[in-house]
């Protein structure tokens, strides 16, 4: 289980951006969570992988706390693919980045070979998206958080991320929280959905 | 396409990658022939000449000769060959240290960060000449005390410069991402930040080689760089300043030229392998 206890984040001398909020997750369970703009989602999500610190409360997997060295089992993909990849490398070197990846996995983003001798603003954002989807979709990966995932790419696009990763999710046990503002899609993919203006967060 | 074109012209053309090869293969041997220069002329053309004095350029002294019937070609090949050294290694130094300083005060962060902008304000707050000056005067002048003297004061700007820009790739998503894969922030100084700061190091370098050049001239100039007999650029062009006013405009013009054709191969040396470096023109 992933589980966040109590959360609350905000920055030195600021408002509250996220303050108690509880979530579980358990593995192969796929959690909505939708809120309007400035509810605080993306820091939600950033708290959760490890990103940023909570000011209060914990984050804790299967009991204990997220390791602060090496690969950490909670993943996220961020919205913009071009600022999530570094311009300067090749799409083979940003897809190894953690080993290299497998190639039925490539098959199924349909990510074509030829990308790999190129450099990411030679790739469109959906291409680009899914190199980074590819990315973290690892063993090692137990839980992912897909923060606005597919909200700036088309719905061809979109609809290929989301089977290949609802799959992917499902037969791998991974726990995914998708955090959209889109409540079609969060009732589409999701086994249950938070509703941030619910809960209610900090305002 | 292609194939078709190149049978209605069959004139030589070149792609733009051609062309930066090319500009980099010609300017690299402009440079390496400088610097070697020295060994091919020969010291011959360096001893007075009395006889042979203030001849304007002919064939026979393509440079034309100085007050003391010294032929100025070889004087100034012999200059520039030392100067293009002193200036590449003492920039070439500059670069290093200042790379490795800005990388480890954006990568590593909090008491490194403090403790090497501390040293990049103290130097900054130091009259640059002086400094110079007393480095120089300490390691006893000559040749290393000019380029350990221009190595060690000019390295703060380019620190700065590449600290900010390491700062800014830190905070990216690729780099905080690259953290959260388990990768360390060596690996991270190596692959996603020395790739980013490589333009700005090389303008940094392109910039520094005539400042070297010239910090070498004005130590060299007040006597305590390299002795008044070495045919360096700087004494050339030190000397000279006295026949322009006489009409012995060779003296100064002709070398001042091949120092500005010397800074001007480096520069776009420069320009050229940036361009290929950069992902966004390597292809092109």
């Amino acid at each position: 289980m992933l589980i966040g206890k109590q959360l609350a984040f905000r920055y030195p001398h600021h408002n509250w951006i996220v303050r108690n909020f509880d979530i579980a997750i358990a593995p192969s369970e796929v959690v909505g969570l939708f809120g309007p703009s400035g509810f605080g989602k993306t820091t939600l999500s950033k708290l959760l992988a490890g990103y940023l610190t909570p000011t209060q409360g914990q984050v804790t997997i299967d009991n204990s706390p997220l390791p602060d060295r090496g690969y950490c089992p909670v993943q996220m993909v961020f919205q913009n693919p071009e600022l999530a990849v570094n311009p300067r490398w090749r799409i083979r070197k940003i897809l190894a980045e953690k080993q290299p990846p497998d190639r039925f996995l490539l098959n199924a983003l349909s990510i074509h070979p030829s990308w790999l001798d190129r450099y990411p603003h030679e790739l469109s954002g959906g291409e680009l998206q899914r190199v980074a989807v590819a990315r973290v979709l690892n063993p090692a990966t137990r839980y992912l958080i897909a923060d606005e995932m597919t909200a700036m790419l088309d719905a061809n696009t979109q609809a290929l991320i989301w089977h290949m990763v609802l799959d992917y999710v499902r037969s791998h046990n991974i726990g995914l929280l998708v955090i959209s503002h889109d409540a079609a899609l969060i009732k589409r993919v999701c086994n249950r959905a938070i509703n941030l203006m619910q809960v209610g967060t900090s305002r | 396409m292609a194939t078709s074109f190149l049978r209605r012209r069959p004139a030589i053309r070149f792609n733009r990658r051609q062309i930066t090869l090319w500009s980099i293969a010609l300017c690299t041997l402009f440079l390496v022939a400088i610097v070697f220069s020295n060994r091919f002329i020969g010291d011959t053309g360096l001893d007075p000449a009395l006889t042979q004095r203030n001849q304007p350029p002919s064939l026979a002294h393509l440079f034309g000769t100085d007050w003391l019937g010294r032929d100025m070609l070889t004087r100034s090949l012999h200059g520039m060959s030392l100067s293009v050294r002193v200036g590449l290694l003492a920039a070439g130094f500059s670069a290093i240290i200042g790379t490795g300083l800005g990388l480890m005060a954006g990568t590593l962060g909090g008491k490194v960060d403090a403790v090497i902008t501390w040293i990049i304000d103290v130097f900054f707050s130091l009259p640059h000449l002086v400094l110079l000056i007393m480095i120089s005067f300490a390691l006893g002048g000559g040749t290393e005390g000019v380029i350990i003297a221009v190595a060690l004061t000019h390295w703060t700007s380019l620190a700065r410069i590449i600290r900010a820009e390491t700062l800014q790739v830190n905070s990216s998503d690729y780099v905080q991402l690259s953290y959260k894969f388990g990768r360390s922030p060596f690996w991270i100084a190596r692959h996603h930040m020395l790739p980013h700061v490589i333009p700005q190091l090389l303008v940094g370098l392109i910039l520094l080689f005539p400042h070297a050049i010239l910090h070498e001239a004005a130590l060299s100039f007040i006597g305590i760089g390299l002795s008044p007999h070495t045919p360096a650029i700087g004494i050339i062009l030190a000397e000279s300043m006295r026949n322009l006013s006489t009409g012995y405009w060779w003296v100064g013009v002709l070398p001042g030229l091949l120092l500005l054709l010397a800074v001007q191969a480096f520069d776009t040396l420069g320009e050229n392998v940036r361009a290929l470096i950069d992902p966004k023109t390597s292809q092109g």
